[in-house]
């Protein structure tokens, strides 16, 4: 007789949609993405339009394939987020190839076949870059050196042509525009036996912290990140275990051995400790989801970013923390499940 | 030469010994396997498996003799349990048992009833009440709608009429979404 | 007073103003009366009456059935015109057993014995209110006789009067406009509970009803003693039992338990004004305060209507437009019935009709879960209804028991949260009621398991006897002669019949 629901209730009004939340991660994410832009080039530009494009692109031939509408998953804005985050790890001059295989890998394999949005137990972005990372660990290493050091700097033409053509103008090498990132030429020079305080004042991508110039993209990525806290579309406790643990780790290390341990804001402020903190881990699809369990998982992740940078063969651990503790969401979870009301303590799980 | 095969001879002696003694020790009474798969199997003794009812059927599963897709009124559920009991894949139900049929209960048309108890016979529950030359009534409540009155009635006055919905049986659906959410 | 919070919760906008500018007013008597014999938890009444025969109003026209069950009065007097299937108000949309009483206009009341309580012992008191057919009022239609039988020591009886659902206000217009009878009721229902002390709670934004309270309570003479009027945060569910107690006592119902185990009874204010009237002034419950609201209705008010009056003429009353009517609800928003049909009968527990209009409510599209954990947030409950979501989905009905599926009150904060809109109760509804339905397939299957192997063993033993009789050679009914029985019995039939259809012709 009427158009109606079955079961109560018959309204609802969350703070916002499953889209709104998606969409206000990206808005989050662009300043930082701009600062990204004006240090290191058009290619930045150049690889998060691509991504997004191919990201789009795959979304909907694997809802044709599975037989799903487009509606409303092509606008849920999550491929978009999974194509800005991958694009965010990527090198800012990454040819078309590299992007393409990312992203694709990323929304067909590791979000499509697993079920789609809500089903997948990894990160789509991470498993997309970690399968770049670990299959063409040269070119994710071809990092530019920021503007402001950068001797040569490349206009949109020739970023295309470098992107799309793999040609540079005449004169310039690929070796000549790219450097070490901080965290691979600190590993590489503690390798070496040289002491943090000798490597930060010899190289010239240290500033006062972590990288020159990069802790302007950290820093934006922090407001963006405090402000979806503030606009409670993440928690609080993912961000702050994750870096907490990273700084209390890395302090330790630091008290014990300053000369071969970089400082916790080094460890912070380098690489994508922020930008997984606040804009990766939170991924609640793939984190532990009660409060207690987020703090498990975060905690876990700051300490496995700690190792592998130290310990590890990458001189960047924020991708695989984040995959490792991925997998260990669903135990977190069963571990910390909340006390239900009239259950006494002991917990009948 | 001679110790291996003393030793030999002798570890066969001791496990030997071990299992003869752990077969009177932990000895099962009954099988428990069965006694599982018969919990899970409706008890509505209809015999449609090709077994005389469902214990027998349940021991022919437990034995490997029959596959656990032979119940239909049980159907897709009962298959469920039993794979998920057994550790085996479920399958589609054997089409030659019959099909999964919404519950239904057996309705004697009591004005043309002779009287003939053989539907009493042959109700595997004691479901059906009457008395020779006097008309019988199925126990709504009792019967397991196996269908094995029907047959042996000589006057065709058995009838099988699926079990009303009603509101303290109905039961809330599974949500249908639109976009192919679906599980 | 301390007060505790309970977990989650949700701020929901309350649109109760709308339907409170109006004083309530009785309803019209209907024409006819549809009372359905089940209004209540438990088995359905048995009827007391048969066609055709003339009832008085508030005479008992159903019997309870069983000690969890409650019976049924006419709301007014008239004829029995059917006993039989009728729509009810019920989410399957399905007919129940119901008594229709075409009305005379007339009123004539059965009989009332006004009492005074002081006079009566408590379980007096529980049976008058059991015999009364009164039923918790303010939401499941427990039989309220139960609730006044703790069999324990009771420190705290509470009152509800929170009415945390949005829409509805017949609570609150009840305590504006008879808080005597409430505080009566009140103190009929510590006289039975035997309580020490007595909490009336009020969400805080209804300030009128509270000062009402407040101002007979101080009016009264003797026994205000120990009765408290407790303003509590408006915070939905606060009003439901388990959160009330937990925020006036700090204690929690355990779980699968009763209040009563922690000590304290907790009954609905309109349940204690039925109270009242039953015991004093001896009516059974056949009236009750309802708000009819919603978009689609012009003037929003509260009524007091006869139990069994058509929700349709109820909603005609406050002039509502049929054209611009998107769906009704019975109840409030997050808990209610969504209506199949407008025939159905106004039942006790029915506090609110909200008559939504065109696009009052949208039902959103329906996105992927995407675990954000909003849900467990808002649970008051303190469950993970993500995970019984995803459970619920795959059928893994024993994991759900182990996420505490039947903990779950079907309060809809979850859903109402929900960024991806899903309608999570209607997946924890499936599965209980699916558990509940295998529940009672296993006792059937276990009843025909029982039954089948004392036949066999019957079987066995009668052959047995046979054999032993056949040892001794005594003759028995040879199979040929029964054959031959059946084949005469046979001849018989057909020709019964040969004779009935030549009688057709």
């Amino acid at each position: 007789m009427f158009k109606k629901a079955l079961s109560s209730p018959y309204i609802h009004n969350p703070p916002f949609s499953t889209r709104g939340m998606m969409f206000r991660v990206i808005l989050a994410l662009l300043p930082a993405a701009a600062a990204y832009a004006w240090l290191f080039g058009w290619g930045v530009v150049v690889n998060m339009l691509l991504a997004t494009g191919v990201a789009l692109l795959c979304e909907a031939i694997m809802l044709a394939l599975r037989g799903r509408p487009l509606q409303p998953a092509i606008t849920d804005g999550s491929a978009i987020l999974t194509a800005l985050l991958l694009a965010f790890a990527l090198p800012p001059l990454a040819p078309w190839w590299l992007t393409t295989i990312g992203v694709a890998f990323a929304i067909v394999v590791a979000k499509h076949l697993y079920g789609g949005l809500g089903f997948n137990p990894f990160n789509p972005a991470i498993i997309g870059y970690v399968v770049l990372l670990v299959s063409f660990p040269r070119e994710l290493t071809l990092w530019l050196l920021p503007a402001q050091l950068a001797e040569h700097t490349l206009d949109p033409a020739a970023t295309l042509g470098y992107v799309f053509g793999a040609t540079l103008p005449s004169g310039l090498t690929i070796d000549a525009l790219t450097a070490a990132t901080p965290l691979d030429a600190m590993k590489t020079q503690l390798g070496l036996g040289h002491t943090t305080s000798e490597i930060m004042a010899n190289h010239p991508v240290f500033g006062l912290v972590g990288g020159k110039g990069w802790i302007w993209i950290d820093l934006l990525l922090l407001a963006g990140g405090v402000w979806l806290i503030y606009r409670r579309v993440i928690n609080w406790h993912i961000p702050v275990a994750t870096l907490g643990s990273l700084f209390a780790i890395s302090s330790l290390f630091f008290v014990l051995d300053p000369q071969h341990s970089p400082s916790p804001l080094f460890h912070l402020f380098s690489g994508a400790a922020i930008l997984g903190a606040f804009f990766i881990a939170t991924d609640p699809v793939t984190a532990a989801t009660s409060n207690l369990g987020r703090l498990w998982y975060g905690a876990g992740i700051g300490v496995l970013i700690y190792v592998i940078r130290s310990w590890g063969g990458f001189p960047d651990g924020v991708a695989f923390a984040v995959l490792l503790m991925n997998m260990a969401a669903p135990t977190i979870d069963h571990y910390t499940k909340p006390r239900v009301y009239g259950h006494d303590g002991s917990g009948d799980a | 030469m001679l110790s291996a095969a003393l030793a030999l001879t002798f570890l066969a002696l001791v496990f030997g010994l071990l299992l003869g003694y752990s077969s009177i020790r932990f000895r099962v009474e009954g099988d428990p396997v069965a006694d599982q798969i018969d919990a899970i199997l409706p008890q509505t003794q209809c015999g449609q498996c090709g077994y005389p009812g469902c214990r027998p059927y349940a021991e022919a599963i437990a034995s490997g003799e029959a596959d656990i897709n032979q119940c239909p009124p049980g159907g897709e559920q009962v298959i469920q349990a039993l794979a998920d009991l057994l550790g085996r894949e479920p399958k589609p139900l054997d089409p030659d048992r019959g099909a999964e049929k919404p519950p239904m209960v057996a309705f004697i048309d009591e004005s043309d009833c002779i009287g003939c108890t053989l539907c009493i016979k042959a109700c595997p529950v004691d479901a059906i009440l009457g008395a020779p030359k006097q008309m019988h009534t199925v126990i709504a409540d009792e019967c397991t709608g196996c269908e094995l009155c029907v047959e042996p009635c000589p006057v065709d006055v058995i009838s099988m009429v699926p079990v009303e919905e009603d509101i303290s049986h109905w039961k809330w659906p599974l949500p249908k979404v639109a976009n192919g959410d679906a599980p | 007073m301390r007060l505790w919070s309970f977990h989650g919760g949700i701020e929901v906008p309350g649109h109760k103003e709308i339907s409170t500018t109006r004083p309530v007013e009785p309803a019209p008597l209907p024409k006819r009366l549809i009372l359905p014999l089940s209004q209540h938890l438990g088995a359905p009444a048995e009827p007391l009456v048969a066609e055709g025969e003339e009832v008085l109003k508030g005479q008992m026209i159903a019997s309870p059935a069983g000690f969890v069950s409650a019976p049924l009065h006419a709301s007014s007097s008239g004829k029995v015109v059917a006993i039989g299937e009728h729509p009810v108000p019920h989410p399957s949309g399905l007919s129940a057993p119901c008594i229709t009483i075409e009305t005379d206009g007339e009123e004539r009341w059965v009989e009332r014995e006004q009492r005074d309580f002081r006079q009566l012992e408590p379980a007096e008191i529980r049976e008058t209110v059991r015999q009364a057919g009164i039923v918790g009022l303010g939401g499941a239609g427990f039989p309220a006789f139960i609730k006044l039988n703790p069999g324990r020591t009771i420190k705290t009886l509470i009152l509800n009067g929170a009415e945390c659902e949005p829409y509805i206000t017949s609570d609150d217009m009840l305590m504006r406009e008879r808080p005597e009878q409430i505080l009566r009721g009140l103190l009929i229902i510590r006289r039975a509970v035997q309580a020490r002390r007595c909490i009336i709670a009020v969400e805080d934004n209804k300030p009128e009803a509270e000062r009402s309270l407040r101002q007979a309570l101080g009016s009264m003479k003797e026994d205000a003693d120990d009765i408290e009027i407790v303003t509590i945060p408006a915070r939905y569910p606060a009003g439901g039992e388990k959160q009330l107690i937990r925020v006036v006592t700090g204690q929690e119902v355990p779980s699968g338990g009763l209040p009563v185990q922690v000590g304290v009874v907790c009954h609905n204010v309109s349940t204690a004004v039925a109270v009242y009237r039953a015991v004093e002034l001896g009516e059974p419950l056949i009236s009750r305060y309802v708000t009819i609201t919603g978009g689609a209705v012009a003037e929003p008010r509260n009524l007091e209507v006869l139990i069994g009056t058509p929700v349709e003429e109820l909603l005609q009353l406050c002039g509502t437009d049929p054209g611009a009517v998107q769906e009704v609800i019975m109840g409030g928003p997050m808990m209610g019935i969504s209506l199949a049909s407008l025939g159905v009968p106004l039942v006790k527990t029915g506090n609110c009709l909200l008559a939504v209009g065109r696009g009052e409510i949208e039902h959103p599209e329906v996105m992927p879960c995407i675990r954000c954990g909003n849900c467990a947030e808002a649970c008051p409950m303190s469950l993970l209804p993500q995970q019984m979501y995803w459970h619920a989905r795959a059928k893994d009905f024993d994991r759900l028991r182990e996420y505490d599926l039947f903990d779950c009150i079907e309060c809809g904060c979850c859903a109402y949260v929900c960024p991806s809109n899903i309608p999570l109760v209607h997946y924890y509804r499936f599965a209980k009621s699916e558990i509940r339905a295998r529940q009672e397939q296993k006792r059937k299957a276990d009843i025909a398991r029982e039954r089948h192997e004392l036949r066999e063993q019957r079987l066995a033993r009668e052959k047995a006897e046979r054999a032993a009789r056949h040892a001794r050679k005594r003759p028995g009914p040879s199979d040929e002669s029964k054959k031959a029985a059946i084949q005469a019995a046979l001849e018989r039939a057909r020709a019964g019949k040969q004779g009935a259809a030549q009688d057709d012709v």
